[in-house]
Order: C-alpha cells, then sequence, then structure tokens
C-alpha cells in the first residue's frame, strides 16, 4: 500500500451506498487514519464510523458528502479548503491555522477536529474502500450521477 | 501506544478517584493474559475472599490491540464467585480499542462505590457517575439509558450488569456492548459487589504512527489474508453454528441434559437453519473486518389485532447448544426467546442453560419439585425455560440463588450430583471425549477455549495420556500467547509465531519477537501460579458419572483413561505453576 498518492489527481469520489451492510468493524477508519493521516485513531479519518441510535439499528458514516459549493471551503479564511471540481474540498494543510471554522460550517458532521484542533476531512483518495469486508463503499467517476449516500 | 511497560490506569471507587501507574513487565508478560496475572499478582489478595472490597477487577489489552485486524479482544482478570480463585474471562466488541485508544494497556478497579455507580473514562477524563436509579434495571434498559448519557457513539465501550451481577450470581457476566460479554465465571457478580452498574470508555486519543509504510503493508497482506482467503469462511458464513450439525453427526453435541449425544431433530436449529429463518444481519467487533456476529431476530405478538415487537439476539455455537439442545428445545426461534431472556438477566448462558438442564432432570427424577423450580421443567418446555431464566438471573427464591452459585453446589443440597454436567464449571458444547473432558475440568478458564482437547479428541482415538497430556500443555502455552496479544482466537489458523513475530517488529515491539517461546512459558506458568496461589487443587476437580455414560464417534467413554488423564494433566499443571520465570534476552 503507497503511502503518497502518485496518480493525477482522483477523478472519482467516495461514496457510501451500500451503509446498510456495514458491520461497524472500522476498517474503513482505521485505514483512513493509518494510510492517509499516519495516526492510529478512530477519529482522525475521512470517515467515520458511528452506530445509528445503538447497535441495534446498524451503523452511519461520517464522511464528506461532496457539496458544491462546499460550505467548508466557503467558511475556511485562509485557503486551507478550496472547493474541489466534483464536490468536496482540495486540503492544502499547510494554509490551514485551525480556527475550526469548516467544522463548524459543514452541515453532516463530517469534518473531526482533534484536540490541536487540526481538522480532518475526506479527501476522496479511495484508499479506505479495500478495506471494507462488504462493499459498503464506492469510488465513482465525478461525471456520473450525483452520489448517492443510500440506493439499498 | 508503543511503550516499553504498561500503562495501568487503578481507580478506587471508593474515593471515585483514579491514578496512572506504568508497571514494568512488557518484555515477559506482553499483556492481555500476562497483564492480567501481573496484575492479579500485584493488586489482589489471594488469601481474601472475591467480594473482599480490596479485590481488583481488571481489563487488559495487549501490545498489537487496534495495531492488527482481529487483534479486538480484552481479557478480564478476576477472583471468581464461582470457586473463589482466580479466572479469566475473554470478551470481543469495542472495549479492546476503546481501552487502546484511551490510552491504556489496563484498567484496574479496586473498592466499593457507595451508590451504584457508572465508572467512565476516557484519555483525558474519570468520573465516577451515580446511577442508583439503574440498579434493578436489565441489560437491555441499562444500556439505552447509558448511551443515553454518554457522548462517542461508536466510538465508545459500554459495559453493564443486569439484576444477576447485582445479586451476586456466579453465573453473572458483563455484558460488552450489547451483543458480546465476559461471560463466564462471575465477573458480572464482581462488578455487582463493587456497586458498579456500568463502565463506559470513550476511545477519543490519537496517536501518531512512527513508521508506516512498512507496517501499513504487513497490515494490509494480514487483512487480505483474513478476508480474502476462506480461511474464516466458516466464521463469517453460517458462524460457529455451524458445529451444531457437525457435532451432532459426530454423537459429541449435549442433549437433554447430556442423555444422548445426538438426536434427528437437530434439524430445527443447524446453523444452516438459524441462518434461513432467523438471520438478520452480521456485525464485528471494532478492529475485525470477519464479522463473526450473528444477528437473528425474535418477534412477540402482544396484542392479538396483529401488534408486534421485535429483538435482536446475538446467537453462536454455544448460546444454541445450551438454550437448544441442552434443554431439548428445538425451534430456532424458540431458542432466540429463551437467549434474550439470558440476555436481559445478564446471565452466562452456557452456565444458565446447563443449570436448567440439571433442574429439569433433577425435577424429573423427583430430586426436586416444583415448589423449588417454581414453574414445570420440562425438556422442550421452551417458554417455561424463559420463565425460569428470569427465576435464575433475578435469584427468585432460594434455590434459584443457589443453583446460581453453581450447579454442582445446588446438587450438594438437593442430590443429583451424579447428572451435573459441570467440568470445573458448567460443560461447554462439546461431549467429544476424555481428552476435553479432562481439559475442560483443569483449565484455567474451565473453557473449551483454553486449549483444543475437544479438536484433539475428533482427531484421535488412541488412549495414549502422556501424548494427550503434552499437547494440551504445550497448545495452552500457544494460545496464552495469543491471548496476550490479544488475538480473537477465531484469527489463530492466520496468526502464525512467524506472523505474529513481524506484527511485533512492525510496530516496535522487538525484544517480545525475539522471546516469544520465553515470554508464553512465563505468562503460562505465572496463570498457574496465579491460579494455584488462590486454592486451585486438580486433584479436588471431580469429573460427574454423567460423562462417563457418554458414548461418542470413538465408543463408550473409557473411564480409566479419563481418570488417568485428569491425575496426570492436574500434576503437570502443578509443575508448571512450580517452575521457574524464564529468563528473557
Amino acid at each position: 500500500m503507497a503511502t503518497k498518492t502518485k496518480k493525477k489527481p482522483s477523478k472519482k469520489n467516495l461514496t457510501t451506498p451500500r451503509m446498510e451492510r456495514c458491520i461497524g468493524c472500522h476498517s474503513c477508519s482505521l485505514a483512513c487514519a493509518r494510510i492517509v493521516h499516519k495516526r492510529l485513531s478512530w477519529d482522525t479519518a475521512g470517515i467515520r464510523i458511528l452506530s445509528s441510535g445503538g447497535l441495534s439499528t446498524g451503523f452511519e458514516a461520517r464522511t464528506c458528502l461532496l457539496c458544491d459549493p462546499a460550505p467548508c471551503a466557503e467558511a475556511c479564511p485562509t485557503g486551507a479548503y478550496v472547493q474541489r471540481k466534483g464536490g468536496g474540498v482540495i486540503v492544502k494543510k499547510k494554509l490551514c491555522i485551525r480556527c475550526g471554522d469548516c467544522a463548524e460550517a459543514c452541515p453532516v458532521d463530517a469534518i473531526y477536529l482533534d484536540h490541536t484542533d487540526e481538522p480532518f476531512v475526506c479527501i476522496h483518495c479511495g484508499r479506505c474502500v479495500p478495506f471494507c469486508p462488504h462493499d459498503c463503499l464506492e469510488m465513482v467517476k465525478v461525471s456520473a450521477e450525483p452520489a448517492m449516500v443510500s440506493v439499498e | 501506544m508503543i511503550r516499553d511497560h504498561f500503562r495501568v490506569l487503578i481507580v478506587d471507587l471508593s474515593s471515585g478517584r483514579g491514578h496512572i501507574e506504568e508497571v514494568d513487565g512488557r518484555n515477559t508478560e506482553a499483556g492481555g493474559s500476562g497483564l492480567g496475572a501481573l496484575l492479579y499478582e500485584k493488586y489482589g489478595h489471594a488469601e481474601q475472599p472475591w467480594n473482599h472490597p480490596d479485590q481488583p477487577l481488571i481489563l487488559a489489552i495487549g501490545p498489537l490491540t487496534g495495531y492488527f485486524p482481529l487483534m479486538s479482544k480484552t481479557v478480564c482478570a478476576f477472583k471468581s464467585p464461582y470457586h473463589d480463585q482466580y479466572a479469566e474471562s475473554h470478551a470481543g466488541g469495542r472495549s479492546a480499542l476503546a481501552l487502546r485508544f484511551a490510552d491504556l494497556d489496563a484498567l484496574v478497579v479496586t473498592g466499593v462505590a457507595r451508590n451504584p455507580s457508572c465508572l467512565s473514562f476516557g484519555s483525558k477524563h474519570l468520573d465516577l457517575v451515580d446511577v442508583a436509579y439503574m440498579w434493578g434495571t436489565d441489560v437491555q434498559a441499562s444500556g439505552k439509558l447509558l448511551r443515553q448519557m454518554s457522548g462517542g457513539s461508536g466510538h465508545r465501550s459500554i459495559l453493564r450488569i443486569g439484576p444477576a451481577g447485582e445479586t451476586g450470581s456466579a453465573m453473572a457476566c458483563i455484558n460488552v456492548d450489547t451483543y458480546r460479554h465476559f461471560g463466564r465465571l462471575g465477573s458480572g457478580a464482581v462488578m455487582g459487589s463493587k456497586n458498579l452498574k456500568a463502565i463506559v470508555i470513550q476511545g477519543d486519543g490519537v496517536f501518531p504512527l512512527k513508521e508506516t509504510t512498512k507496517y501499513s503493508k504487513l497490515f494490509s497482506e494480514v487483512h487480505k489474508k483474513l478476508t480474502a482467503t476462506d480461511m474464516m469462511m466458516k466464521y463469517h458464513s453460517l458462524g460457529t453454528a455451524s458445529n451444531l450439525e457437525s457435532l451432532n453427526t459426530m454423537q459429541s453435541l449435549p442433549w437433554r441434559n447430556l442423555k444422548q449425544t445426538t438426536d434427528p431433530a437437530i434439524e430445527g436449529i443447524t446453523g444452516q437453519k438459524f441462518a434461513d429463518d432467523t438471520l438478520l444481519r452480521s456485525m464485528a467487533c471494532s478492529g475485525c473486518p470477519v464479522g463473526c456476529i450473528h444477528m437473528g431476530f425474535v418477534r412477540e405478538k402482544f396484542r392479538k389485532e396483529n401488534r408486534y415487537v421485535y429483538r435482536q439476539v446475538s446467537y453462536d455455537y454455544e448460546p444454541i447448544f445450551a438454550t437448544g439442545s441442552m434443554l431439548g428445545v428445538t425451534d430456532a426461534f424458540a431458542v432466540l426467546n429463551i437467549m434474550d431472556v439470558v440476555e436481559k438477566v445478564g446471565l452466562d448462558v452456557m452456565s444458565a442453560g446447563v443449570a436448567l438442564a440439571w433442574a429439569t432432570e433433577a425435577l424429573e427424577k423427583g430430586i426436586i419439585s416444583e415448589e423449588e423450580t417454581l414453574v414445570a421443567l420440562r425438556f422442550g418446555e421452551a417458554k417455561t425455560y424463559e420463565e425460569a431464566v428470569r427465576h435464575l438471573g433475578t435469584g427468585a427464591n432460594d434455590f434459584y440463588r443457589l443453583l446460581s452459585q453453581g450447579t454442582l453446589k445446588a446438587a450438594g443440597h438437593y442430590g443429583g450430583s451424579d447428572f451435573a454436567c459441570v467440568l470445573g464449571q458448567e460443560m461447554g458444547g462439546y461431549a467429544t471425549g476424555e481428552v476435553y473432558f479432562a481439559a475442560q475440568s483443569l483449565g484455567l478458564r474451565h473453557s473449551h477455549l483454553d486449549s483444543g482437547g475437544y479438536s484433539y479428541d475428533q482427531k484421535h482415538d488412541d488412549k495414549d495420556v502422556d501424548k494427550a497430556v503434552d499437547f494440551l500443555v504445550s497448545d495452552e502455552q500457544g494460545r496464552v500467547f495469543l491471548t496476550s496479544m490479544v488475538a480473537c482466537l477465531f484469527a489463530r489458523g492466520v496468526y502464525t509465531d512467524e506472523l505474529l513475530a513481524d506484527c511485533l517488529r512492525a510496530v516496535g515491539y522487538h525484544p517480545l519477537a525475539d522471546n516469544m517461546e520465553a515470554v508464553s512459558q512465563n505468562i503460562q506458568r505465572l496463570r498457574w501460579k496465579t491460579r494455584f496461589a488462590t486454592g486451585f487443587d486438580p486433584q479436588g476437580v471431580k469429573i460427574p458419572k454423567r460423562f462417563t455414560e457418554v458414548t461418542t464417534w470413538k465408543g463408550p467413554i473409557d473411564q480409566v483413561f479419563l481418570e488417568t488423564l485428569k491425575r496426570e494433566y492436574g500434576k503437570r499443571l502443578v509443575e508448571l505453576a512450580k517452575e521457574e520465570k524464564v529468563a528473557s534476552e
């Protein structure tokens, strides 16, 4: 597994079309934290798995839903978050002043702030996808139909 | 976090305060099972009874917890109310990763809380909250209250007890995240004795990974082995419930208090039947892509005009054996309904089922009457068993209170010890033969997971005592290393010694990787030393007559072989506990 994306910027988006199949193993979040953010954590990941109303009713993914225009990018005062073509944001970590405005602006709680207020959001790289044992996640082309949260 | 010591949170419930201690032993006791015994040696009181306020309740994870797939279990160590000796119980769910992300290798809880309380902690907080209003609630209701009062959905672990734990049942479990359990040997009563209704662990810490390329590559390889090959198929397809049919075919499935080992009525409770008719979905422990937790459903018509409630009940081989074949209940939904009541009252399902099977036969034989059992127990009468489980879990009368201390305790008072299916504790679902009977009788956890005795029986029909004892001792040694990491034992086929060493090295535990043999020996000895220090006497463990009346695929049980095996295995355990610690490099 490469630690850096060597290909040209992704033309695909991460979607979560089959979350009803989720078993709550957290493999996706742990993969994102491990591979993308070089951390061991449930939280510092672009996709976080929560139980919805207790374990008995299943799981939901907190991840970027590809807003365009993205409120987080509009809220960012330093250009660390800029609009990504096809929805979501491109993240420039060096420009981030850790104000937390992005997380506050996100309507679906997809941005996690750690204890230093560093924001973590999905960059649609797709490196979590192969770790899902039930194919809950899928990369779809930007030009395809609008991303769906659930089709099942 | 990778460190050369253990970071342990010590909480005194009497004061509501805690502190962090750094405990040495990473390179000799590793974690999990080894750490549990190490901490009991340090904080436990071998000579005091199990419910002495100073006795510790210990939760321990291992060096690989959270770092690799299926390193997802927690070890609970305590002095058991069942036999007043050192005990271990293991559970999945989220508690292991929650402890990891709370930046702890272990939790040690001592003292008694002034009021019924919930201990809540994470990487940045520690609170003891008065939950007197929750005392008496069942496991399902308390789970809902606890979810409501604590944040961190999905990234927390909620442990709680039901009425069985509150009333001191030696069969009380600690429920972990609704569908997993520290099941056996009464850890729930230890929490109850401490006025501790619940523990909520928030996994809110974040840890940097120093060298990620090599580690991530190895992680991916392990993940692939666990998901892309068919090695784990049996666990996520039909699940452990697939064993019902195969053990029944091998004449090794206990039926109706072990009066039989096979029955054509198996058709109603096979793994396939459960999957076809009752399976709703699968779930996983955090950090495990296998997803072996099988969720069945039951529904109940509470008004004639088609008003229903439905509930989800997790099933596995052992609970189906205990509430199905052992009680002669052969309808899958009826079995799930009994399990559902077991869950609510917070009992260990295997102990409860086996105890009620004995009570049923005792009633049949006229040793006890309905005055004791309150309901007319009869094999196959599922609804009656639901009521009986409630009586057992709440300690409804003197009979049930005594039975909940152990079937042999009740048999000691009323008679009927010949047909009590107890091998150190109520039997696991393996009537496979002499090796398993000896192994569970003397195993440290009195569990089928202590060693592969049940598997040995299925492959060997010779009567070589030395060979069998060698197998039990060496197999246990391998397993204690895994349960010190702490791996799910379902992964034992994947995590070879070589792979474990690679994993340890990949995250920086080189001394452990270099000394696995010595470390596993140390842990095995320390655990036995701890058990013996609390009063274990292998020769004092009797195997009831019922086990000698069993016929398996190998034929009738050979009593001489069984007794010789038990005696020689017991001698080896005494020797093991006396051996000196092996020096690590």
